[in-house]
């Protein structure tokens, strides 16, 4: 387990209320020394880029990084439990705007330099550096003096280069001490700490500066639970536990391979056979009737996600401007069938606005997402009905073909509009056709969360100039409770105002919630039944031999 | 001999820039901003766009990128994915895993194809030759993946006497039945062409004339028809070698073999231009010293066949 359920709960702050973990109490128990070591097989997939926190944004290097780096504060693999500290000591604020930060003494790197200050200041100021080019920069534009490391090529694309930004460090990040340091905010923003979990404010030791990003990448050195040992490319990372950690539990098993698989059918040929010991997403070929539940008997494992599949409004076209008839697209969608008949009820249809796995969030609070063919009519000819034909787009490289279809299908018979789905062939293509907001039907969206609270279903996808607020959804309402929940003095009244805010995106229907997420993992004979964590992923340090 | 050698040696180096070219352009005029999809459904930085489309020159037009391509090529250095890894590493770790794969296919195509289309195109009408007929008609209508997903299933999970996916070391006994499945359409043309041309050359002057004059009927077959026959076959399976190696894919994927396969197909779909052709210019190389290899094989088993 990654946070013990033995931890002793200590409120802290005057806003926080964060718990800290069992810290390197380092007792496991009363485990023979037989169980202690031994070795397992997880599947995974190659990392797109080196291993470096700044640079991930996918799942197959994400679960490493995950493994490899312990943050200030983790989250507990019950869904929908608040974050808990592990890296920091405390983090103290009076105001949601100024944080200090105390770490906890004698951590360690895997090269044993020790977790100082300096190791998060000098990473956080790293990423968000713009001419470093990290994916993960965006996650510090919280911190004051942001704006001043970041500079804009002038002309986009063409030959002039983007000038050196004003300032090489946030004026917001102050080392106090070695243990020590301040955080200031831009503006205040309650949440803060829960984000602090998000892998892109994991500490980064010196070897890093000295390395440089891609020599680094190839070798990551955490601070985590387990250590690097090798990856070669295509075939496998090798991971052994960390026996000096002392910032939570260590693992129970000593070794794991993480074997990089292209094709999930293959990874669970091999699950099925005892060559891998995990499986964290059985292929859909198994899905189908529930199949895995007869081939691996007892050993799967079969849980939502907190994450859900969207449908979104381009606002940028005149067409879909209309609450009531976006509101009518929604009642017409029979979720319960495609849930059933397309994903044999793997996934779940959604009716809510932000996945009631997320802490704060509420389900049942998306009145337009039930199948309501009569109001949904009504609300059509309120609307004063639909020109032309409805076009639901995604990207096809993915298998997203069948559930768009049933889709369209479900809006054209019940509202008796031309509507029909259209594959963009590639993600690339159809992110940069959204990202240039040329989309000129509603499209296909998926959120999973950053970080485990309301505020990553609602800030970045409903806010005005939210991240992923592609269709540019705009209601000055949301805006004004968003900014009034973040500036909240604790994390209860923010989420009490994140649920005002939600009736407001749920009267304007800005996109339409289709299904839940969830999760069918295997697991072999040769382990007890692993825990996962709010990814998702494997608990290594919950897995133990049978 | 020597002449024609050179000749066609020289032959390549045209063959060499325009492939290599044409491909760079097809990559090239792939739709999509490479770097647009990488933050899953979230606007990438700018920041981050800028500076990918900086390190990789992906501002400048298609002809000073090809041009510093070739450049970099000249000098032995293929240059590096969009994920920062060298491709020079990857063309050394999987091109001979690719190639083995490839052997195993082609060692079982000729030696199960030959055999049966031999044995069939001495003896038509049989038994034996309806089998083979049928079973190859049944080979060449089903897709790879079929073949792959049923025989791992059926030999590795179900009966456990074959690995279910190739380990690191990429053994040649691993690849046995990988090398099966790729190999198992081309064995089935193989069967159907040796046979065709077995039977037709049995039926020629030169063999009523051998068997005329007493030869024994394995010297007949062994040195006179076979080798006659051979000239088609010969032309299928070197021109296969280049087939095989490109179209393993399906096979690399089902069969979790780290090949070249797996990083064309990402590299297409990710408009890494250098890492495409970098992979397929050896393939070109491969198909065009193959067919080198045939022709000079044309010689040495039909001595009426000269190259001056």
């Amino acid at each position: 387990m990654r946070v013990s359920k033995r931890a002793s709960a200590v409120a802290l702050g005057a806003a926080v209320a964060l718990v800290a973990a069992g810290c390197g109490s380092g007792d496991s128990g009363g485990d023979s020394p037989a169980k202690t070591d031994g070795a397992i097989v997880i599947d995974g997939s190659q990392p797109e880029v080196g291993l470096v926190p700044a640079n991930t944004t996918e799942t197959g290097g994400g679960a490493i990084i995950d493994y490899l780096w312990t943050g200030l504060v983790e989250y507990p693999n019950e869904q929908g439990a608040n974050p808990k500290l592990a890296v920091a000591e405390s983090i103290d604020t009076k105001d949601s705007k100024v944080y200090t930060i105390k770490i906890k003494k004698g951590t360690k790197f895997h090269d044993g330099t020790e977790v100082k200050a300096e190791s998060f200041v000098k990473a956080w100021n790293w990423s968000a550096y713009s001419p470093n080019g990290a994916q993960n920069s965006s996650f510090f534009s919280d911190i004051q003096g942001f704006e001043d490391v970041q500079s804009v090529d002038p002309d986009d694309d063409g030959p002039k280069k983007a000038p050196e930004p004003k300032a090489k460090e946030m004026s917001g990040l102050k080392v106090v001490d070695d243990h020590t340091f301040e955080v200031t905010l831009g503006s205040p923003f309650s949440i803060f700490p829960t984000k602090l979990g998000y892998s892109a404010f994991y500490p980064m030791p010196d070897a890093f500066f000295t390395q440089g990003a891609d020599a680094f990448g190839k070798k990551p050195i955490g601070n985590g639970p387990w250590k690097f040992v090798s990856w070669q490319d295509n075939v496998e990372i090798k991971l052994t536990r960390n026996d000096d950690y002392t910032a939570g539990d260590k693992g129970k098993i000593k070794d794991v391979t993480v074997k990089l698989y292209q094709d999930a059918g293959a990874a669970y040929n091999d699950l099925q056979a005892g060559n891998l010991d995990f499986q964290q997403q059985v292929p859909t070929s198994a899905l189908a009737g529930a199949k895995y539940k007869t081939d691996l008997s007892d050993r799967y494992i079969d849980v939502p996600n907190a994450a859900t599949a969207l449908i979104a409004f381009p606002f940028y076209d005149k067409r879909f401007q209309n609450a009531d008839l976006r509101r009518a697209v929604s009642l017409a969608v029979d979720r319960q069938s495609i849930s059933d008949k397309i994903f044999s009820g793997s996934r779940k249809p959604a009716d809510s606005w932000a996945n009631p796995l997320t802490p704060g969030a509420k389900s049942g609070n998306c009145t337009s997402c039930s199948y309501n063919p009569e109001e949904a009519k009504a609300l059509l000819a309120k609307a004063g009905g639909f020109q032309g034909e409805m076009v639901f787009y995604y990207n096809a490289d993915a298998s997203h073909k069948e559930w768009m279809e049933a889709v369209a299908q479900s809006v054209k018979n019940t509202l008796g509009i031309e509507a029909r789905a259209e594959g963009v062939p590639t993600f690339a293509v159809f992110r940069q056709q959204i990202n240039a907001k040329q989309m000129k039907g509603p499209y296909r969206a998926a959120w999973s969360q950053d970080y485990p609270d309301v505020e990553n279903w609602i800030g970045p996808l409903y806010v005005t100039g939210g991240s992923s607020n592609d269709g540019s959804y705009s209601n000055p309402e949301v805006d004004r409770l968003y900014k009034e929940a973040t500036s909240a003095p604790t994390v209860d009244a923010a989420h009490a105002k994140f649920a005002e805010a939600v009736t407001f995106v749920d009267k304007d229907t800005p996109s339409i919630p289709i299904y839940f997420y969830g999760q069918q993992s295997g697991f072999s004979d040769k382990i007890k039944k692993p825990e996962l964590n709010v990814k998702g992923e494997i608990d290594l340090e919950s897995v133990e031999l049978k | 001999m020597g002449r024609y050698l050179l000749r066609r040696l020289l032959q390549l180096i045209p063959v060499f820039i325009g492939t290599t070219f044409f491909i760079f352009v097809l990559v090239w005029a792939v739709p999509g901003d490479p770097f647009a999809g990488k933050c899953g459904d979230r606007r990438c930085p700018d920041a981050y766009v800028d500076f990918m489309t900086d390190k990789y020159k992906l501002d400048q037009n298609i002809f000073v990128q090809y041009g510093s391509y070739m450049k970099n090529l000249l000098q032995g250095d293929f240059g590096e994915t969009f994920g920062g890894r060298s491709i020079n590493e990857i063309v050394v770790n999987a091109y001979p895993n690719t190639l083995k794969l490839a052997l195993v296919a082609l060692a079982v195509e000729a030696l199960i194809g030959l055999t049966a289309g031999v044995l069939t195109g001495l003896k038509r009408n049989g038994f034996l030759d309806n089998l083979v007929l049928v079973s190859t008609l049944f080979l060449i209508a089903l897709p790879t993946f079929v073949t792959g997903f049923v025989l791992q299933w059926l030999l590795g999970v179900k009966w456990g006497i074959a690995p279910v996916t190739v380990s690191s070391d990429v053994s040649f006994t691993e690849l046995l039945v990988p090398g099966f499945v790729l190999g198992s359409t081309s064995m089935a043309y193989i069967a159907r062409l040796a046979r065709t041309s077995i039977a037709e050359n049995r039926r020629g002057d030169y063999v009523r004339t051998a068997i005329a004059k007493g030869l024994p009927m394995r010297r007949v077959v062994g040195v006179h028809l076979l080798r006659n026959s051979m000239i088609p076959v010969i032309t299928f399976l070197g021109t296969d070698l280049g087939a095989l190696m490109g179209g393993s894919v399906v096979t690399e994927g089902i069969f979790n073999i780290n090949g070249i396969g797996r990083e064309v197909f990402r590299a297409i779909i990710t408009k890494e231009g250098a890492t495409v052709v970098s992979i397929v210019v050896i393939l070109v190389l491969v198909y065009l010293l193959m067919n080198l290899l045939i022709d000079l094989l044309y010689a040495a088993l039909d001595p009426r066949i000269r190259y001056e």
